[in-house]
């Protein structure tokens, strides 16, 4: 079996090799490569604004405390809440699906490796922006969503808004091309054989989130353009004394930044559908209501915007058109939460870690999902609109719905990406540290709001009596930082000392475990024909395998959109250095946009030479080999 | 990485912390500031001139000559404490226009503050009894501003009123500021 | 894993405990003290039970999956997993009830929530007490409108309302947005610079009701609080008629000297005080500011040693405060507090 592969194998090795030395590091255009770079940036985002919330929750502690004054206070609460949502929660799920769609559907990369290589590099320039902003008291101080007139140039002198709204610019260019990589590589680039309904949820989930990424990142990068234009070139956009609104800023905001919370939810669901299904050792409970779910969740989710502005006085009726949906929404998670349960009841548990931080997340997710519920009844909402009670319900469904699932993949998939086990006592600890850490942080902030303590307050005075919850918040606080050291110290430890991990730790069912750990660059040695929706767990006696691409050519097969039936072949581009070239430009055009208009013009001067470089024609490669070898 | 790129690299790296840092006197607030004590105007006017060899203006430069925060609170003042009502928005009325190159009393920091804290001949009200050190400042930087004198990252942009046209940030600055009085200031 | 079976319970009554906890303090949403404050609260607890009941039973559902998984566990990776072809009837069954049961439970939440919505639409009164508010950076400015533009009152930071009669709150702000909340009375209503709004509050019993802008708003959201004085109909009469006089010359020499302090320093420019020549209208108006029970939007008791503290150093209270230090020294701050505690 394995002699006469090797020496297909080491074709494939030298063909699809990234290039040595520091340069060929920064060329690097392997999905597996870049989107492990996005996870690591992305986890240090999260530890970077977790270690902010402490700063706040410090603050907060007691009534009248002297931490912190306003001013860096209120700068702590928006980059904590912009990293936490633009630098962290979006970027790792994308990057999740960078690393995980092409294994799973059975590809070698994803359809446009360059840019997914400049899509990384924008989002960790935007990235460091906001963070060196911060280092040098220009961070953005305006909230994580820059309400005008705050944020406008009236009542926020300098550049701090114009920094939190260029970071924007920068982090939904690296969303946007992300979302184009996995729909088109899904629906082009599937292995043969892998119709429609043998697509992993964990797939589906990514390409749902990706359309929605589509229709959603539009609105903001409007809005904050809006915003940059309003600041530096007197238009008047949100000026209410020359025929701009106020209101403008908010639909546009929420417009997309609803849908951005689902966007952080869906992959999540998808990774939950995967544990589930390898954790309960049976295919899961209604995977055509679980797609629906999902297809229903994202269409629903652009109808909901407007329960964020409930206390600003538009007419009854409307607001309750958003009443409606945003409970209804209930209705397809719900469906979701039923089919997990009853794949879990009717399967035979394998008890690790991944399906602990599964079982957290149902328990959690399910109470912030019904604060939701709660929030969505506007005269409810309106006492606690704004309030802690809000900052926990969004906690509740963000940490409870997002970072517990993350976490649960983490451990689940990063033995096949590391090719290192994890320890399981560990896991379990850092589990049960962050379970307990996160109820006592926010399960007290519910209270808190609905006895009147607002949010985005720097303190609050004795006579509120709200210091006793704080406290208890507070304490949650750093076990909650406790677990995530936990899980850091696991992760590195296993990078050193783990055992390894072997092809197919779990058990599982998908493509990805077909592949050694971690997986070499070409993913496959051959590409699998599928035949089931868990190839692994329906082997065929005599599997059948693509054969006839080229391994001297970065060459992938396209197959078509709804039963996956071989197309055409098609090659992809291999290490190149401009795609870095071009994020610096982009880079140095939207910094410089803060400052001058002409910084447009400049990015745009630097950016022309390296997009003509990029889509320089590539003439013919197998020609010239061709040639090359008569 | 080539040398060459590395050079290329550290360069650029150091360019755009130096632009950021620039940040760093910008966006400060000061709100209670150690180089402006809380003192009226007037007293602390009287002081410096005790202090310094007789000269008209304060030894003391404009500190507020990079900071957008003072210069928007400078501008809030202006509307706050009527300004407007001679200057209007810098176009003038009863009182000269502050816009423009013309500056009668002169235009630099130590004339601007004289002007607003003893007030003028024909006119203009000294504030000094009933202005602190620091709003002072604050009202000088924004009237400098209004020039187009300062930097402009640290102009305002526009206002959330009506519009007149353009605001402190989009102006250049005066083609040769003559800052200097027109004619030598009348006796106190 | 029956140690989360055993956690459950400690957490539910950590749970408990927490909430008792917070029900100390000032007046709040679950202690409503007027009629739209007695219906949120009402519609508060039906979605807690119902919400509760939803999370018990999924949390009874999850029990139940792992003391199955316990029972029937899978010991290793290494045993096979299984793709279940034929349809599970009894699993289908129970999932569309539940989504059954999900769909209804949210109807009739929909349902309430409309019907409370119209109801504190419906609060209305003709007889309504009028009153506008206007949000600034950071404390709140409020108008009695009168018959003539004379009888027109205007003071800070404190709101007071006759008991048992509606109060149409019209809302506005000239600079950012801002919130205004009551929790004990309603929720919030946001003061939006260009849209001009209008919220109807009502208090049935006497008291002294906390509020806080719930709309970040810059540096010192934080301490932008207001008082709710509700008081029977004839003292609020009393109150009413009392703002509207202008106070007399004083008549103490201390306070005396306070007036010519006041009026020869800064203040003027920015605050007004009626029969005198302050009348400016940067800062809340001074006029009664003796009869109010705290000071700086509600972050100090209204005091002369806290009076004196504010207006010597209020970066120290509210650092970013747009108001400035003075520098009145030693007797002539005490007179001037003498007189600012003379104006009742």
């Amino acid at each position: 079996m394995s002699d006469p592969d090797a020496e297909h194998r080491e074709r494939l090795a030298q063909t699809w090799a990234p290039r040595p030395g520091v340069l060929g590091w920064l060329s690097e255009v392997n999905h597996k490569a870049i989107a492990l770079r996005y996870m690591v940036t992305a986890m240090g985002f999260f530890v970077l604004a977790g270690l902010l919330a402490l700063v706040m929750r410090l603050q907060l502690a007691r009534p009248g405390a002297h931490l912190v004054g306003p001013d860096l206070y209120n700068q702590i609460f928006t980059v904590h809440g912009s990293t936490m949502m633009f630098l962290f929660a979006v970027p790792v799920m994308e990057a999740m699906g960078l690393y995980l769609v092409p294994m799973m559907i059975g590809t070698r990369n994803v359809a446009f490796p360059r840019m997914n290589a400049f899509g990384y590099y924008v989002y960790l320039i935007g990235g460091l922006f906001l963070w060196v902003g911060l280092a040098l008291n220009i961070g953005a101080d305006v909230g994580w969503f820059s309400y005008v007139p705050l944020a406008g140039p009236d009542y926020s002198p300098g550049k701090r808004a114009d920094i939190w709204a260029q970071m924007i610019t920068f982090t939904e260019l690296a969303a946007l091309v992300a979302a184009i990589e996995i729909i088109v590589t899904t629906f082009k680039q599937r292995a043969p054989g892998m119709t429609l309904d043998r697509i992993p949820i964990v797939v589906w989930a990514m390409v749902v989130t990706s359309f929605m990424i589509i229709f959603a990142m539009p609105a903001v990068m409007v809005s904050s353009g809006m915003l940059a234009l309003d600041r530096l070139i007197d238009t008047q956009f949100f000026n209410p004394a020359e025929g701009g609104d106020v209101l403008l800023w908010q639909h546009l905001f929420w417009f997309f930044g609803h849908p951005e919370v689902y966007i952080i939810f869906i992959p999540a669901t998808g990774f939950v559908s995967a544990i589930v299904t390898t954790f309960s050792r049976r295919s899961v409970f209604g995977y055509l209501a679980l797609v629906l779910s999902l297809v229903a969740t994202g269409f629903l989710a652009f109808g909901l915007w407007v329960h964020h502005m409930f206390a600003v006085g538009l007419p009854e009726m409307g607001q309750g058109f958003f009443t409606a949906a945003s409970m209804m929404i209930a209705i397809p998670n719900g469906v979701q939460i039923f089919c997990w349960l009853a794949t879990l009841i009717r399967g035979r548990l394998l008890f690790r870690t991944p399906l602990l931080f599964v079982l957290g997340f149902i328990v959690i997710f399910v109470a912030g999902g019904l604060t939701g519920v709660m929030l969505a009844a506007v005269p409810f909402d309106l006492q606690v609109h704004d309030t802690y009670f809000v900052v926990a319900h969004f906690h509740y469904v963000l940490v409870g719905g997002a970072v517990f699932p993350l976490l649960g993949a983490f451990y689940y998939w990063l033995p096949k990406m590391t090719g290192r086990r994890l320890s399981e006592k560990l896991g379990q600890a850092s589990f049960w540290l962050l379970f307990v850490g996160f109820n006592l942080t926010f399960f007290p902030m519910h209270q808190l709001g609905l006895v009147g303590m607002p949010r985005r307050i720097y303190t609050y005075l004795p006579d509120t009596g709200w210091g006793g919850l704080n406290l208890l918040s507070t304490v949650g606080a750093f076990i909650i930082a406790a677990a995530v050291t936990a899980f850091a110290v696991n992760v590195l430890w296993s990078l050193r000392r783990g055992a390894p991990a072997g092809d197919d730790p779990w058990g599982a069912a998908t493509l990805e475990w077909s592949t050694p750990s971690p997986p070499p660059t070409y993913n496959f040695v051959r590409i699998p024909v599928v035949h089931s929706r868990y190839p692994r767990w329906t082997p065929l006696a005599d599997p059948m395998v693509t054969t006839g691409l080229r391994d001297d050519l970065r060459e992938v097969v396209i197959t078509s959109m709804l039963d996956a039936e071989p197309t055409t072949r098609h090659l992809l581009d291999g290490p190149t250095i401009i795609p870095l070239l071009t994020a610096l430009a982009v880079g140095v055009g939207l910094i410089a946009g803060i400052f001058t208009p002409w910084g447009f013009v400049i990015g745009a001067a630097l950016v022309l030479p390296c997009l003509v470089a990029w889509f320089w024609p590539k003439g013919d490669p197998a020609r010239e080999l061709a040639e090359g070898r008569a | 990485m080539s040398a060459r790129g590395r050079a290329l690299g550290v360069v650029a790296i150091v360019a755009t912390l130096a632009a950021l840092s620039a940040g760093c006197e910008r966006e400060a607030r000061r709100f209670k500031d150690p180089a402006t004590p809380t003192q009226m105007s007037r007293d602390w006017l009287a002081a410096q001139r005790r202090g310094s060899a007789g000269g008209e203006a304060p030894a003391a430069p404009n500190p507020y000559a990079r900071n957008a925060w003072a210069v928007s609170e400078g501008k809030r003042l202006f509307t706050q404490m009527n300004c407007t009502g001679c200057h209007a928005s810098g176009g003038g009325d009863i009182g000269p226009a502050l816009a423009d190159a013309a500056w009668i009393y002169g235009g630099r920091s130590g004339d601007v503050f004289v002007s607003i804290v003893e007030g003028r001949p024909n006119g203009m009200p000294g504030y000094g009894g009933r202005l602190t050190v620091q709003q002072v400042w604050q009202l000088v930087s924004y009237v400098q501003s209004m020039s187009g004198q300062l930097r402009k990252d640290v102009r305002p942009g526009r206002s959330d009123n009506l519009y007149l046209g353009q605001s402190e940030q989009a102006r250049r600055a005066q083609p040769s500021p003559r800052l200097e009085p027109a004619r030598a200031p009348a006796p106190r | 894993m029956s140690v989360r079976a055993r956690l459950r319970p400690a957490r539910a009554g950590a749970g408990i405990a927490l909430f008792l906890a917070g029900c100390a303090g000032p007046h709040h949403a679950l202690d409503p003290a007027g009629p739209q404050a007695r219906h949120i609260a009402s519609l508060w607890w039906l979605l807690f039970w119902v919400a509760l009941a939803v999370l018990l039973a999924v949390v009874i559902a999850l029990l139940v999956a792992v003391l199955r998984g316990v029972a029937t566990r899978a010991h290793s990776p290494r045993e096979p997993g299984v793709v279940v072809t034929m349809t599970e009837r009894g699993t289908v069954a129970a999932v569309t009830v539940a989504v059954g049961l999900t769909a209804l439970i949210v109807l009739s939440l929909l349902t309430a929530s409309a019907l409370v919505g119209r109801t504190l639409a419906g609060l209305r009164s003709p007889d309504a007490l009028s009153i506008e508010v206007v949000g600034h950076r950071w404390w709140w400015e409020i108008r009695y409108p009168g018959a003539a533009p004379s009888e027109q009152v205007t003071t800070a930071n404190e709101l007071h309302v006759p008991v048992g009669r509606p109060v149409k709150v019209r809302t506005i702000s000239h600079d950012v947005i801002h919130s205004l909340w009551v929790p004990s009375l309603h929720g919030k209503r946001d003061l939006v610079p260009g849209h001009p709004g209008e919220i109807v509050l009502q208090a049935d019993r006497p008291g002294v009701f906390n509020g806080q802008c719930a709309e970040y708003c810059g540096v010192e959201h934080a301490l932008m609080r207001l008082l709710v004085i509700a008081e029977p109909a004839d003292r609020f009469d009393a109150w009413l008629t009392a703002q509207r006089e202008t106070p007399p010359p004083p008549t103490d020499p201390e306070a005396r000297r306070g007036q010519e302090v006041f009026l020869a320093q800064q203040c003027a420019l920015c605050h007004t005080i009626q029969g005198t020549p302050a009348g400016g209208r940067v800062g809340p108006d001074l006029t009664h500011v003796g009869s109010r029970q705290t000071i700086a939007a509600g972050v100090l008791p209204n005091a002369p040693e806290h009076l004196a503290t504010w207006m010597l150093d209020p970066q120290s209270v509210k650092p970013g405060t747009l108001m400035p230090a003075s520098a009145i020294m030693g007797d002539d701050m005490a007179a001037l507090v003498i007189y600012l505690g003379s104006l009742r």
